[in-house]
């Protein structure tokens, strides 16, 4: 098959995101660089473990007194949800069906800008408590680990929209369907390192 | 032919470099073991290198085999052979079994280096040494005798001796080559470990042994020695009674000493201490400590003992130790003002 | 394409090589560019031997001695064997895997440019204020210590550079996971591709590790952070993990692409498959696997205790079985076989010797309570030379020698190439093997003197000596690269006359669609396989028909231009007021071009089948 085909329903392949070479090797690759992800955010957790509550005088907040349930816990809500909604947006791509994947990418998009902007409120509040990205070993760890899954979910939105913008008067053909596909894949990462950072960052943070 | 003889004039030069120089200086070198840890350490190199040497032969002996015998005659194609499942075994299991070899005693070694248990006993006898590593100098302190003394440690021979090691400014590494090491003193946490030193081997090495900094520290790290004085445990115990008797700073033999010691109290006792009973922490010791200056071996580590060189190091000590903290830190001195400081350091001693 | 036969001006040449994506043009690139990183790390190397060859030698000051240590590390490792390596990559892994081109040719491009401006960002150091100096480890507490702006570019200049290589490690997997040609199974594909797939994996796996340590050290030093500030909580351990995390792997990301242009030459020359294939490919598949479990051996000193250091030991000796199936499956190889010593043969022989010896003092560095001894001394110098040079550089010599036909269409002077062999052998091993001696006498390493009086002085001066003989040895190379150059003597598909994998199949050089019709792999040594039943060339195995290729672009050179403008910005932030605009500017190029590449179509081009064939006659004619 041919990246510039025009396809019908009936014509459209039942693995549009594979079916020709230059889309299984982004296929592969983005897999693989996933991969590549992965030990990089281990390593920022690693780090960010190391250097927990490690700060120079015990004034400073740790973060059994900065993390707080209700706020993190809307987060990972809106987050969680954004990826399941990037689920269907791919069932409809499957499915030949343009606009109703451009409505669940478009809710997609929402959710993530409401996720970063519940981050930004929390990052706010605790720099107002004294934990900064240059006051401790342990504000330069956290803010470092989250940070970078933040930008992470601020490069996916960018890249979303993008796509979204870009595509709008296309529809779909095998040249767009894969980007969308690995799209979709870069979504799920992030959603995993954030149940991670949920777990680990805030969840352990309030124990202890 | 003309390689042939290229290659004995290298390799014979090669030999006759090893035969010079034997197996290096008895105060420095690590194949000169002085203590029971070089010892160990010793025999885990012989060990693992006559492993080695076996293995070496063996490819040598098929390298030299295939140059020989397997060399393109004619145009015939060789078999075109896959693999061989025996021979690929033998030699999987036969290295196997040689690490094997090698692995125990190494393990068994670590863990014994390792042991530090008597440093954390109660009322233990053993004699610690707390050392603090500075750019470009060593500090080392007595806790359980309360004292202190800088670049030239002092040891008991023929007992443990037990370090802990921490550096206040960068990572820098504690080595004694003949004794045995080596530890990093980290800038985040105290290390431990312990040394022997051979009495009779301390005397074949002149009774001082050469230490280094094995850690890229700056500009210096190279100039970063220090020296080990190692003695009986008689003449040890009558060293430390001795330092432990300078209660407060030495009072100047000579009017040329006095005077120097009137300009050291202006410039040099803020950073640098004359007793040994130092009440401060370890970091606020900004400077070696020159108690028992005028006893010591070497000037800043490095330079000959005398006051020639005493007077080149205080009149620019950057240019003997690039990146050093000491330059800049007092007014200049005039000759005669060298020429009294000299006086007066070289005649800081505790011993006799 | 006929008007790609056709002269072209130099102008035009430049914008080709700015803009191409063609795999064999980004490879000339590459070894291009590492070489003339080799060369300036080559000198640096000189002159580190030239302010040790006596005591108290000023030839240096302290200073400027640790910033040419720390430059010639780097430069060597990073910025000209890792490159040159990749050259090769790319110049073959497509033709011996039967592809017409790599999986993502555009971030082939980018790959380099990332790498080529990342180490010009780092060299410009030297003139810019100073260059790193602390070492090509960079141990936290000292490069935060370190005054003026040489870690700075360290720092930055590896970030770049090492996203790159990333890139390239990428590229390469897909490369080989997609696109084989038919009946070219994994247990088919020659050595070197097989190294080049583990030694990617590496890469994917362990450059992350340092990319959060260079962020770390970035933020630190740039942005006020504190993960090595040991007074604000920061523990400067993390580095030394975060960085023997990638740098372990590193050895065998550099070795094993070495192994597998040996096993290349040692099966080409003795006219035999190589013994034990499979057990080839298990081995290297373990190497790299391992070589994750012991980074740890680095910090045997650092004080992680008796458990962890004898872990580490013995997994690090466990390394030592599968380099050994190695060694012997290249000797048995050779066994039995038909040995040509070509010049590239020279270096694969020689690199037997050479190698083990850098192996087994590898094994007897692994002994933790003995390495106390060795480590941070010239024993350790010694041992990684003899992997690096032993097995790294020879094999970099090995393979230019050996496919310079083939990238360039012409041979590379056997006489002078042997020429260089012998000084550089020679060379070599006079200046290395005392060192292991210097280390167990007491010489730490890094030291920019040392004192007379200590029994180090004479050793020291040999070593020296050897240095010059391994600088007239690249210098008889360069003359060759030159004489060759200037000669031009065409040669054919196959000019060594005992190629047996894909790429000596097709034309030297090879077109730029590499093959016009995929071949048909019916066995390891898929050449050998058809000459040995008679036939001239591959078996097509699929009918002659258009062919797809990726329009060229001169976005990569752009995004990889834009990071490098941004790089100046970081590096005086906080000290001059044009520092963040200049970051951002830098940073728009890059995230711009991106948006440009992402929002424009780019569906490459066909050739067309009626073009293939007018090649076709020209090559009968020819």
């Amino acid at each position: 098959m041919h990246a510039e085909e025009k396809l019908t329903y009936e014509s459209w392949p039942a693995e549009p995101e594979r079916s020709t070479l230059e889309a299984k090797n982004k296929f592969t690759g983005f897999w693989l660089f996933l991969g590549g992800e992965t030990v990089l955010f281990s390593s920022l957790f690693a780090t960010y473990l190391a250097l927990k509550d490690k700060v120079p005088d015990s004034s400073m907040p740790l973060a059994k007194d900065l993390f707080e349930l209700p706020l993190t816990f809307v987060a990972t809500m809106l987050l969680l949800t954004s990826s399941l909604t990037s689920v269907y947006a791919i069932y409809q791509m499957k499915n030949f069906n343009f606009k109703k994947m451009m409505l669940w990418f478009g809710i997609t998009a929402l959710l993530g800008a409401a996720f970063l902007g519940s981050e930004v409120y929390e990052f706010t509040n605790y720099v107002h408590e004294g934990h900064k990205f240059t006051s401790s070993a342990f504000g330069s760890a956290f803010y470092t680990l989250v940070g970078f899954h933040g930008g992470h979910v601020a490069f996916g939105l960018m890249w979303c929209l993008t796509l979204m913008i870009r595509n709008a008067k296309r529809g779909l053909n095998l040249y767009n369907a894969p980007k969308f596909y690995v799209f979709s894949l870069y979504w799920h990462f992030i959603d995993v390192v954030w149940v991670f950072i949920f777990s680990v960052v805030y969840l352990m943070g309030m124990v202890g | 032919m003309k390689r042939l003889a290229k290659w004995r004039l290298i390799s014979f030069l090669a030999i006759l470099t090893l035969v010079l120089s034997g197996c290096g200086e008895p105060y420095l070198s690590a194949l000169k073991p002085a203590g029971e840890v070089a010892d160990t350490q010793y025999d885990l190199m012989k060990l693992s290198t006559f492993i080695m040497v076996g293995v070496i032969l063996v490819v040598v002996i098929i390298f030299v085999t295939v140059f020989f015998r397997f060399r393109r005659k004619d145009d015939t194609i060789p078999k075109q052979v896959e693999g061989s499942h025996k021979l690929e075994i033998i030699w999987t299991v036969i290295p196997i079994l040689l690490l094997l070899i090698l692995a125990v005693p190494t393990v068994a070694a670590t863990f014994k280096l390792a042991n530090v248990d008597q440093m954390d006993k109660k009322n233990s006898k053993a004699l610690v040494i707390n050392v603090r590593s500075h750019l470009y100098w060593w500090d080392f302190e007595y806790p359980n005798q309360k004292i202190v003394t800088s670049q030239e440690l002092v040891v008991p021979t023929d007992e443990k001796v037990y370090f802990n090691l921490k550096s206040l400014d960068v990572k820098h590494s504690f080595w004694i080559p003949a004794v045995g090491g080596k530890m990093d003193t980290n800038t985040d946490n105290e290390n431990k470990f312990w040394l022997e030193f051979d009495s009779k081997r301390a005397n074949d090495a002149g009774g001082l042994f050469y230490g280094k900094c094995a850690e890229l520290c700056g500009p210096s790290h190279a100039l970063m020695d220090f020296k080990v004085k190692a003695l009986s445990r008689d003449d040890f115990d009558s060293w430390v009674k001795s330092m432990k008797d300078v209660k407060k700073p030495q009072k100047a033999q000579t009017d040329l000493a006095a005077e120097g010691q009137e300009i050291f109290n202006n410039s040099c006792i803020g950073c640098h201490a004359v007793t040994p009973s130092n009440q401060m922490p370890d970091t606020a010791r900004m400077a070696p400590n020159l108690t028992n200056f005028g006893d010591r071996s070497r000037v800043a580590g490095v330079l000959d003992h005398n006051k020639e060189d005493l007077k080149n190091w205080i009149r620019d000590p950057e240019k003997y130790k690039p990146g050093n903290m000491m330059t800049n830190k007092y007014p200049k001195m005039s000759e005669d003002q060298l020429d009294a400081l000299a006086e007066y350091l070289m005649g800081l001693k505790v011993q006799q | 394409m006929s008007t790609y036969a056709q002269k072209k001006g130099f102008g035009a040449t430049v914008w080709d090589f700015l803009t191409t994506v063609d795999h064999k043009k980004i490879a000339i690139l590459y070894l291009l560019a590492g070489g003339l990183f080799f060369l300036v790390g080559g000198l640096e190397a000189v002159f580190i031997r030239i302010q040790l060859a006596v005591p108290n030698n000023d030839f240096v000051s302290a200073g400027a001695f640790n910033e040419i240590i720390t430059m010639h590390g780097t430069t060597m490792i990073f910025l000209a064997a890792m490159p040159i390596l990749f050259g090769f990559m790319n110049a073959v892994m497509p033709l011996q895997i039967g592809a017409r081109d790599v999986a993502f040719p555009f971030l082939n491009a980018l790959g380099f440019w990332l790498f080529f401006f990342g180490g010009v960002f780092l060299n410009l150091s030297w003139f810019m204020g100073g260059a790193p100096d602390a070492g090509w480890t960079s141990y936290a507490s000292l490069a935060i210590h370190s005054k003026g702006h040489g870690i700075d570019f360290y720092v930055l200049g590896l970030q770049i550079s090492g996203l790159g290589t990333l890139i390239g490690g990428i590229n390469f997997l897909v490369t080989i996971i997609n696109m084989r040609a038919p009946g070219m199974t994994y247990m088919r594909m020659p050595l070197f591709t097989w190294t080049t797939f583990v030694a990617s994996a590496l890469i994917l796996f362990a450059f992350p590790p340092l990319t959060v340590g260079l962020v770390l050290m970035m933020f630190d030093r740039m942005f006020g952070s504190n993960f090595f500030v040991v007074a604000n909580g920061g523990n400067t351990v993390i580095w030394e993990h975060l960085f023997w995390i990638f740098g372990h792997p590193e050895v065998y990301i550099l070795v094993l692409p070495a192994f597998g242009i040996f096993s290349e030459i040692f099966s080409t020359f003795s006219r035999k498959r190589l013994f034990g294939y499979s057990s080839m490919v298990f081995a290297t598949v373990l190497i790299g696997f391992l070589g994750f479990m012991v980074w740890a051996h680095h910090m045997f000193t650092t004080g992680l205790g008796p458990v962890a250091n004898a872990i580490f030991a013995v997994a690090t000796m466990a390394i030592g079985v599968p380099t050994g199936i190695k060694i012997f499956n290249w000797l048995f190889t050779m066994w039995g076989g038909s040995v040509k010593f070509t010049a590239p043969m020279h270096w694969a022989f020689a690199f037997i010797p050479s190698f083990i010896m850098g192996g087994v003092t590898g094994v007897m560095l692994a002994a933790a309570a003995a390495d106390y001894q060795y480590h941070d001394t010239y024993f350790v110098v010694a041992h990684f030379h003899y992997v690096i040079v032993g097995g790294v550089v020879f094999s970099i010599f090995a393979g230019v020698q050996y496919w310079w036909p083939k990238i360039f269409g012409t041979m590379l002077n056997e006489t002078l190439g042997k020429l260089t062999f012998w000084l550089f052998f020679i060379g070599f091993h006079m200046t290395f093997f005392i060192q292991h001696f210097l280390g167990l006498w007491g010489m730490p390493r890094r030291v920019f003197t040392y004192l007379p009086g200590q029994g180090f002085d004479t050793a020291n001066m040999i070593s020296s000596i050897g240095a010059l003989f391994m600088s007239l040895g690249v210098i008889v190379l360069l003359i060759n690269v030159v004489v060759t150059s200037v000669k031009n003597v065409k040669v054919g598909d196959d000019p060594w006359g005992d190629g047996r994998t894909l790429e000596w199949a097709i034309p030297s050089p090879p077109p730029f669609y590499n093959f016009k019709q995929l071949p048909l792999v019916r066995g390891l040594d898929a050449f050998w396989i058809e000459k040995m039943e008679g036939k001239k060339g591959m078996t097509p195995a699929e009918p002659l028909g258009d062919i797809h290729m990726p329009n060229a672009s001169f976005l990569p050179f752009v995004i990889a231009f834009g990071l490098f403008i941004a790089a100046f910005g970081a590096l005086y932030n906080g000290e001059h007021s044009w520092a963040i605009p200049v970051i951002v500017i830098g940073l728009l190029v890059t995230f711009g071009s991106m948006l440009v590449r992402s929002v424009k179509d780019d569906h490459g081009f066909h050739i067309h089948k009626e073009e293939l064939m007018d090649d076709n006659d020209k090559g009968v004619k020819a």
